[in-house]
């Protein structure tokens, strides 16, 4: 037992989890199976087998069992019902259009019902069923207070309110000014973008995989890897100092992580080039400005090269297209910026601490 | 048994009763009709609506979960507003009051785990939204007021978060409104903020920045809690209510429940 502890201890270290998680990510999203009756069943019994053998492990009872984290527990279990059951509608229309069938939705929706009695009858079920979950949930647990405010004594860790753990997260890996600001806002602008930027007509108003193909894949990285998995990340596995700890880990305080982080402009200047860092700030940070230029101006030029993406570009104009880029590339920043963290050491790709610019 | 169908039937038929309701219980077409059109809360609701739309298995009932726990957060939160004073002397003995002494006493619990639900069936309803493409035209602007619904809901709850004056609430709160200290040019240790300065002066100091105006002073205080109070309670409701109606307006204008063309 002890034996396992340690393995998914070591194997949730987020190098390892992180990796682990995009390729099962890959690996679900062109599975069948998996979004069949009995892969949802199996995919079930594994969490909920994983969540009460852990329940026994004192360290892992002590952060799941808090009551505000009761409702992540939830959110686990909801948002990986939900995807299940989206997928598992989307490829059941998916097979009835294969064999020239309409879907699901196609045959019922010319059909059309009186709002009284079926759809206000079934909202006043619902807000039932929902008011006695809540009266019973807020029954059988009660609401924390802690100790009364107190402004000279900051608890170890301080952590923001739960759904804004995805984003303390990436401070580990950004300054405040990308994470707390920058990729906040830009996550709200690119929501907002979605409907002007996808221009694939297809799928609107029925569940379906295979005819949005890339939409689907990429939002649900986004919004299930970036931002669910991190505030779980967040939530579970970060002890004080914003340490890392295993899920069966005990939340040591005294845990020192060294921290060997480099820019840049160090290891180019220093251990490739073997030369001191320039005195002039722009000269030293050459590299780190060519990158993200690169990687903003020139990618996206490039990229329409390749055949998967020209055919985006052909379909969605070049505003489109750019304005699409930008907010993808983004979003790949961060997931490109914690590998090199963890196998590089990399602190920024840009360093100006003389206008706190560092990127 | 007879007498009590008497009773119905003759509440029924008062005039009390059908001043308020118009129709009765509708019992052919043109009734069911008229009982949508007659009532304000139920015209939100067109008269008929797509079969597929309305399956459980389709709609998740995410929105209208979402929409349900806005009023259960309404109601709670102004019978918590009976109780709670938002100064720092008092806030947290309020608070260790509604616990101790106030009678059937789970507002408090309902107020807090209604949010949490919130936030989650936001999500939901998002997700739902996107995997259905419902988001396509004709109903792309609704899209975009939901996104920023969603995000009313997280800075609802986030405002929230800072009332009770415990150690969670402020050291959250800490570590959330620190973010705006380094916002490009506006925050006093963001990028850019040092170009802002005339003759010399800086304009942006920690003393006239975003954080500044967010928690109203240099550090977590009285007048951060009268901000966050006034903004959860009145503020961000009131932007709130007026963008759902928008919100289901909207759904009702762009063709009603979305479904296949």
């Amino acid at each position: 037992m002890e034996a396992i502890k340690s393995i998914i201890n070591f194997l949730s270290y987020p190098e390892w989890s992180f990796t682990l998680s995009i390729v099962l990510f890959g690996a679900a999203v062109w599975s069948r199976w998996l979004w069949t009756k009995t892969g949802g069943w199996v995919m079930f019994a594994v969490v909920t087998i994983f969540f009460a053998l852990s329940m026994f492990d004192p360290n892992f009872f002590v952060v799941v069992a808090k009551p505000d984290n009761v409702p992540i527990v939830m959110m686990i279990y909801l948002i990986g019902f939900f995807w299940w059951f989206a997928m598992y509608k989307a490829h059941r229309n998916d097979e009835l259009m294969e064999s020239g069938e309409p879907t699901f939705e196609k045959s019922e929706s010319e059909d059309r019902i009186f709002t009284w009695p079926d759809l206000v009858f079934s909202e006043f079920i619902c807000m039932v069923l929902l008011t006695v979950g809540m009266v019973l949930w807020s029954i059988l647990l009660k609401a924390p207070l802690e100790e009364p405010a107190n402004t000279s004594v900051a608890p170890n860790p301080s952590k923001a309110p739960w759904y804004f753990l995805g984003l303390q997260e990436m401070l580990v890996y950004f300054d405040p000014w990308m994470a707390g600001v920058v990729l906040p806002g830009l996550i709200i602008v690119g929501l907002m973008a979605i409907p002007y930027i996808d221009t694939n007509k297809k799928g609107n108003g029925y569940y379906t995989f295979k005819e949005r193909r890339t939409e689907i894949i990429l939002f649900l990285f986004g919004f299930l890897i970036l931002w669910c998995e991190l505030i779980v990340i967040g939530t579970f596995l970060r002890g004080p100092n914003w340490n890392f700890f295993g899920p069966y880990e005990f939340w040591d305080i005294n845990k020192v992580e060294p921290l060997v982080n480099v820019d840049l402009s160090e290891i180019i200047w220093i251990k490739v080039l073997g030369v001191g860092l320039p005195g002039n700030w722009f000269l030293r940070e050459i590299f780190g400005i060519l990158f993200a230029g690169f990687y903003f101006l020139g990618l996206p030029v490039l990229l329409i090269k390749s055949k998967f993406v020209n055919r985006f570009y052909q379909k969605m104009g070049p505003t489109r297209y750019f304005v699409g880029m930008t907010l993808f590339l983004t979003m790949m920043l961060m997931p490109i910026k914690m590998y090199l963290r963890w196998f590089l050491n990399l602190k920024y790709f840009i360093h100006i601490q003389e206008f706190f610019l560092n990127l | 048994m007879e007498a009590l169908k008497n009773l119905q039937k003759n509440i029924v038929k008062s005039q009390i009763w059908k001043s308020i309701f118009r129709v009765g219980i509708p019992t052919d077409n043109r009734k069911r009709a008229l009982a949508m059109l007659g009532n304000v809360f139920l015209h939100l609701h067109p008269i008929k609506v797509k079969k597929s739309g309305l399956r459980m298995s389709y709609t998740w009932c995410m929105g209208g979960t979402a929409f349900f726990l806005f009023l259960v957060e309404t109601i709670t939160g102004i019978l918590l507003m009976f109780y709670y004073r938002p100064t720092v002397e008092y806030a947290y003995f309020d608070m260790v009051d509604l616990r101790e002494a106030a009678a059937f006493g789970i507002m408090r619990e309902l107020h807090r785990w209604g949010a949490h639900a919130m936030v989650i069936s936001v999500w939901l309803h998002m997700f739902r939204v996107f995997m259905t493409g419902s988001y396509k035209p004709p109903r792309e602007f609704n899209w975009n007021v939901g996104v920023i619904l969603l995000v009313l809901t997280l800075l609802l709850s986030f405002t929230g978060y800072l009332l009770p004056w415990d150690q969670l609430a402020i050291w959250a709160i800490t570590v959330g409104s620190n973010m705006a200290r380094a916002t490009p040019l506006l925050g006093a240790e963001g990028p850019g903020a040092a170009l802002l300065q005339i003759g010399g002066t800086k304009l942006i100091h920690v003393g006239s920045d975003a954080r500044f105006g967010l928690i109203a002073g240099r550090t977590i205080g009285n007048g951060t809690l009268i901000r966050f109070y006034v903004l959860h309670c009145v503020a961000i409701p009131f932007v709130a209510a007026c963008l759902i109606a928008v919100h289901f307006w909207r759904v009702r204008k762009d063709g009603g429940i979305s479904g296949p063309m």
